[in-house]
Order: C-alpha cells, then sequence, then structure tokens
C-alpha cells in the first residue's frame, strides 16, 4: 500500500466509513421496528468505495448520487443529525422532511442531491461541473451511479459533452455487480469501464474495491487531473452490497451464499483497520473511534426523535422561489 | 418604441440579457450559426450582432443533439451557478428529456428542502400549421402544466416575447417558453429599452362586455380578428391572452367571465386536459353562477397531426370556427 497518505487522513477514512455502517446499521432496524417510514437502501460493504472517492474530492467539490446514497453525504462530511432526521420525516431533516431517504442532499458540503431515478443525477453532476469551468471555479464534480444506471443512455450523453468540452467531471460507477436481483454481466455487453475509450477519456477499473486505498488513489488521480483542465474521467469499483437491495425486501435467492460469505470476509472496515494497526495504531484506538462513532449515531437518532414532524403547510412550500399558489 | 418581429424580440431579449449578465449563456442545438435568428443579427456569420463573435464559444455554444443531456447539464449548472438559456428548437424534442424536466428540473428544489434554486429558461418552437407532420407539429404546453414546479410562457406577440422571456432569464425558477412558429414573423411595437413583463400576468388584448374570448399562443390573432368580426356583428368580445400559463392569471379571466356571462377558450393544443379544459373547469367552479351560457371549448381534437395540407389545416381551430363559436354563445344567429 502507499504509504504518502497520513496516518490522520487514513483514521478519518476509517471514522467516515464507520459512519456509513453505524448509521445504516441503525437505520435498517429503525424501518424493521416501524420507525422509519418508506423504503431505505443500505450501502453497507460498499464504504469503501464512497469514503475513498469522496475524501478523494476537495471540500467544496460537487457530487451527486442515487437510491443507495446515505453513504455519499455521510462520506463528504455532511453531520449525521440533519441526515437521520430526514429519514425519519422530521422538520429539522436535511431537506426539511420532503426528500427521505431516496432524495438525501446536502448542498453544504456540495452534496447536490440524490434521485430516485437511476441515472438520473448523472447529467446534472456533469452540469455543475460545465458551470464550474465557464465560471472559472476549480471545483470537480463526481457522478455516483451503480451498474445498472451504466445501461442508462444518459450517461453516455453526459460522458460526450463531457469529453468534447473537457469538463471537471469525474463519472464513478459502483459497480456492486447487482442492479436490484439482475446480475450485472448478463444485462452488459462489455466493460463499463472499457466505454470510455469511445469517448476518448480516461477509464479505470478499480477491482479491489474493498481497499478505501485503492478507491481514493483512482479517483484522486481523476480529480487531479479534471482539476487541472484536462477533462473527465470513468472510474469503475468492483464492490458488493452486504445487505439485500433494500431494507425487508426478502428477496435473497439471486446471490449464492459462497459469494456473500467471500465478499463479507473481505470486510473494508476490517482491511482500513489492518492498514491502521501496521502504522502502529491499537486496537483499544479503533474501539475508541468506534465508540465515538456510535455515541454520534446515537446523537443522531435523539436528534431525530426528539425533532418535531413538519407542519403541514411545509408541503406546499419550497416549489418555486418566489410565492405560487398551488392549485 | 420598433417595430420588431417576434422573432427579432426573442433575440432582443436574450442579447440584453447576456449583456446584463455574464452568468448568463445560451446552449442548445444550432445556436452558433444562428439557424432559427435568435441569436445573432443575422443568418450570417459575419453580420453585425453576431451572438458568437459578441459573446464567444463560453457563452453560447452547440450542442450535440442530445437532449436529455442538455436539460439535465443545464440544470445542474443553474443549481451551481449559471442562468442558462436552453434552445430546444422543436418543441416535440422535449421528449427526449422528459426525466430531466420531470424528475430533476421541476422536482430539485421540492424534494430538497429548498436547498437548489434552478434558474433556467428551455426555449422552443411548436412548428404546427407548416406541414411538417406529426414529429414536428406537438404543442405540448399542457402535459408541462401538469408538472408542479415548471412555469410556462406562451407569448403571443413580440412585446410579450421580449418581455416575459426577460422575466423568465431573470427568474430564480425554471420557465419553459412555447413559441408558436406561426407568431415568429408576426410584427409589432417593441419598447427598446430593456423591460419585463411580470410572469403570471395576463394581457387583455381587447376589452368587451359580451363574451370573454380566452386565446393561448398561435391562436391569438385568430381570436383577435374573430373578436374585429363580431365586433362587425354587434357582439362586444373581451379577448384575453393569459400569456403565462404557470402561474395562471386565473384573477383576470374570472373577472371577466364574471362581467362577461359567457366564456369560449381557444387553443392549438389536444383537447383532454388541454389548457382550454383547465381554463373552463376553473371558471365552471369559481363563477359558475354569472354564466349566462354553456362554455366553449376550441381545440385540436385528439388526434396525430397529419402531414398533407389538404388535411392539416382543419386540425386547429379557426378565425371563423371562433367567430362561429362567439355566435352561439352570444345566441346571434350563424353569420
Amino acid at each position: 500500500m502507499r504509504t504518502d497518505i497520513p496516518t490522520s487522513t487514513l483514521l478519518e477514512m476509517q471514522r467516515r466509513m464507520t459512519r456509513i455502517r453505524r448509521f445504516e446499521e441503525r437505520a435498517a432496524k429503525m424501518v424493521k421496528r416501524g420507525l422509519i417510514p418508506g423504503t431505505v437502501h443500505t450501502s453497507i460493504g460498499q464504504e469503501a468505495q464512497v469514503v475513498g472517492s469522496c475524501m478523494a474530492l476537495d471540500d467544496d467539490d460537487y457530487m451527486t448520487g442515487n437510491h443507495r446514497s446515505h453513504g455519499h453525504p455521510i462520506g463528504k462530511g455532511s453531520p449525521l443529525g440533519p441526515l437521520m432526521a430526514e429519514l425519519v420525516g422530521k422538520a429539522t431533516g436535511v431537506c426539511r422532511g420532503k426528500g427521505g431517504s431516496l432524495h438525501l442532499a446536502d448542498f453544504s458540503v456540495g452534496s447536490l442531491g440524490e434521485s430516485g431515478i437511476v441515472g438520473s443525477s448523472i447529467p446534472i453532476a456533469t452540469g455543475s461541473a460545465f458551470a464550474s469551468k465557464l465560471l472559472g471555479r476549480p471545483r470537480v464534480s463526481l457522478a455516483f451511479f451503480g451498474d445498472g444506471a451504466a445501461n442508462q443512455g444518459v450517461l453516455y450523453e453526459a460522458m460526450n459533452m463531457a469529453g468534447v468540452w473537457k469538463l471537471p467531471a469525474i463519472f464513478l460507477c459502483e459497480n456492486n455487480q447487482y442492479a436490484l436481483s439482475t446480475p450485472a454481466h448478463t444485462v452488459t455487453s462489455g466493460n463499463i469501464f472499457e466505454r470510455a475509450a469511445g469517448f476518448d477519456i480516461p477509464g479505470v477499473r478499480v477491482d479491489d474495491g474493498q481497499d478505501v486505498i485503492a478507491v481514493y488513489d483512482a479517483v484522486k488521480t481523476a480529480a487531479d487531473r479534471a482539476r487541472a483542465g484536462e477533462g473527465p474521467s470513468l472510474v469503475e469499483v468492483m464492490t458488493y452490497r452486504f445487505n439485500e437491495h433494500s431494507e425487508g425486501l426478502r428477496i435473497d435467492n439471486y446471490r449464492d451464499k459462497e459469494q456473500i460469505s467471500e465478499w463479507l470476509s473481505r470486510d473494508p472496515l476490517d482491511r482500513l483497520a489492518g492498514h491502521l494497526r501496521d502504522r502502529g495504531i491499537t486496537d483499544e484506538q479503533l474501539k475508541q473511534l468506534d465508540a465515538e462513532v456510535m455515541e454520534e449515531v446515537d446523537r443522531a437518532v435523539e436528534f431525530a426523535n426528539e425533532s418535531p414532524y413538519p407542519e403541514p403547510s411545509v408541503a406546499f412550500e419550497d416549489l418555486y422561489t418566489d410565492e405560487v399558489t398551488a392549485v | 418604441m420598433s417595430i420588431m418581429s417576434y422573432l427579432g424580440a426573442i433575440g432582443a431579449a436574450q442579447r440584453e440579457a447576456m449583456e446584463a449578465d455574464e452568468r448568463v449563456v445560451i446552449v442548445g442545438e444550432d445556436v452558433e450559426a444562428n439557424v432559427y435568428g435568435t441569436t445573432g443579427g443575422g443568418k450570417s456569420r459575419s453580420s453585425e450582432g453576431d451572438f458568437l463573435q459578441m459573446f464567444g464559444r463560453n457563452r453560447i455554444r452547440n450542442t450535440p443533439i442530445s437532449e436529455e443531456g442538455i436539460v439535465g447539464i443545464a440544470a445542474g449548472a443553474a443549481m451551481t451557478g449559471l442562468r442558462p438559456i436552453v434552445d430546444l428548437s422543436y418543441s416535440s424534442f422535449l421528449y427526449m428529456a422528459m426525466d430531466q424536466f420531470v424528475n430533476q428540473v421541476a422536482k430539485n428544489r421540492y424534494m430538497f428542502g429548498g436547498q437548489a434554486s434552478m434558474p433556467v429558461v428551455f426555449r422552443s418552437a411548436m412548428f404546427y400549421g407548416l406541414n411538417t407532420g406529426a414529429h414536428h407539429s406537438d404543442r405540448p404546453y399542457p402535459m408541462f402544466m401538469n408538472v408542479p414546479g415548471l412555469k410556462i410562457i406562451a407569448p403571443a406577440s413580440p412585446e410579450d416575447a421580449k418581455g416575459l422571456l426577460r422575466a423568465a432569464i431573470d427568474s430564480d425558477d425554471p420557465v419553459l417558453a412555447f413559441e408558436a412558429v406561426k407568431l415568429w414573423g408576426l410584427k409589432g411595437e417593441v419598447g427598446d429599452e430593456p423591460f419585463r413583463i411580470p410572469l403570471g400576468v395576463a394581457r387583455t388584448v381587447k376589452e368587451g362586455t359580451d363574451v370573454t374570448l380566452v386565446a393561448i399562443s398561435g391562436s391569438v390573432p385568430d381570436a383577435c380578428a374573430a373578436a374585429d368580426r363580431l365586433g362587425e356583428e354587434g357582439v362586444s368580445v373581451e379577448v384575453i391572452d393569459p400569456r403565462t400559463l404557470v402561474p395562471l392569471d386565473t384573477a383576470a379571466i374570472l373577472t371577466s367571465v364574471a362581467k362577461t356571462g359567457r366564456l369560449v377558450v381557444v387553443e392549438p393544443a389536444h383537447r383532454t386536459c388541454g389548457a382550454a379544459a383547465e381554463i373552463s373547469a376553473l371558471v365552471a367552479e369559481e363563477v359558475f353562477d354569472a354564466l349566462k351560457a354553456p362554455i366553449v371549448r376550441l381545440t385540436a381534437p385528439d388526434m396525430q397531426i397529419p402531414f398533407s395540407p389538404s388535411l392539416e389545416q382543419q386540425m386547429y381551430p379557426t378565425r371563423d370556427g371562433i367567430a362561429a363559436a362567439l355566435r352561439r354563445v352570444t345566441g346571434l344567429k350563424p353569420a
């Protein structure tokens, strides 16, 4: 592994991955107990890919997500309280209770929003890169999308425009190998990362997407290139979700147990913990980090629970910037 | 004031907005060569007032034919600091970008709890009545009226085209501008100085007392002609052009119908769930007691648009048809 990443950065990676893990474990429990309404998709198992990408970006860089996107704002540094309040549907939610799990957005960390429509947010990130280029600001935009979205046409419209205009964009394919139940290889011709070649932009695949440093390296290379004005990149990261497609779906006939246990044995949090031990971080310190994150999650849940539900009138706000009465 | 064409007024509004604010950019298919005549002084690249020469390729830029991507990219750019004007040329092309319009452009501000603003204008032209066949003749603005979060303008005069487009560019919300191509050549007096016509304010084109005639987009000139004809027959027709379909100036329509007691609505879009249907329902709900005659809608039928001129011309409301409807609701015998 590379040695030039400071231990403090690795510890922050571990902290953010742990935040995603503990936040989503708690959210899954709350779904089961009926405390979170609607549907929830966790990225447990994919934390390395999320955090490696987010931490390769600067604080004010932009990104967009998808339906499996709690991890993205957390990885970018969002406080947990307003995110959890949003999942519960409270007035203090990051989207005032209008978005929920499927539509988190935290503009304060550059998170321009998740999309419940597969592939739909890709041009939004590309557009923010277009604005950065025209306004001359040194920001990079990253679009997270899955192997399912890799077969949406709009990805290629966006990649083409990003390529021909040399936009500071990163197309980050989180290949967890299943579009819900459909194995990617049964519906995808060729390799996703190789599609970049058709647009004359770099395309790389991180085969070990459970290694946060490998992901960080690949995305950092893409971000540096984008910031230098050299244009977009496509980065495909091979990963795996540990939970079901969405909490409570109870369909598990499409992945075999051997495959699941093989991936579970390469847990991204354990992997980075191993690296940290090599750097002299003690088990005690790692336990302490985990305890601190658990405490953060507890506080976030408390914040969500104690917050009021939005007033009914809030449903009629935020459609337009000025007052237009709903008919 | 100058005499200006509708198309010239669009160009003037775009030029003034680009001069006033560096964040205003134009993107779209064939905008650099000024193919449709709204991005320059003439059709020649070298003519004076050419936008490409005035503003450079950073601010006026051809796009690939990728409507979904263009609309999404404009939305993302609008959320992060630009104020794009997107030229989608034909209104029928909007369907290619339906996901971006409905799921991103219209919803992002709302579902993110007000974090986003979306200052972007999408211009498109309705090439109906020009023998372009079913793929180029659509008048799809009612579909978009059904999408909360979008604002919609449909100016019918050069003056309104300039003032409404300028207000649309100023708006921090997404605005779709629908232009009837048959209006592009229409000439009229237009203020030379920059001006804005607020969204949501109807224009009373002609005052009258016997019947309210609400006309939309390309139907406005025919409505005015029919109203003039009825005037000669002794009927006083009030012609209202909503100009903005979202937000709709309901007060102007309701006040007029409350006064006249009769309503005819005319538009070139399909009948079912059209703007005319919406306005009719509104009037029936709000000022039913004032009505002296049944409401009449004049629209295109729920039918595709055929190519042959001999087939197409019957598809849209005509001034004769409008005049006949006005006579019917006012109790006059057919002329």
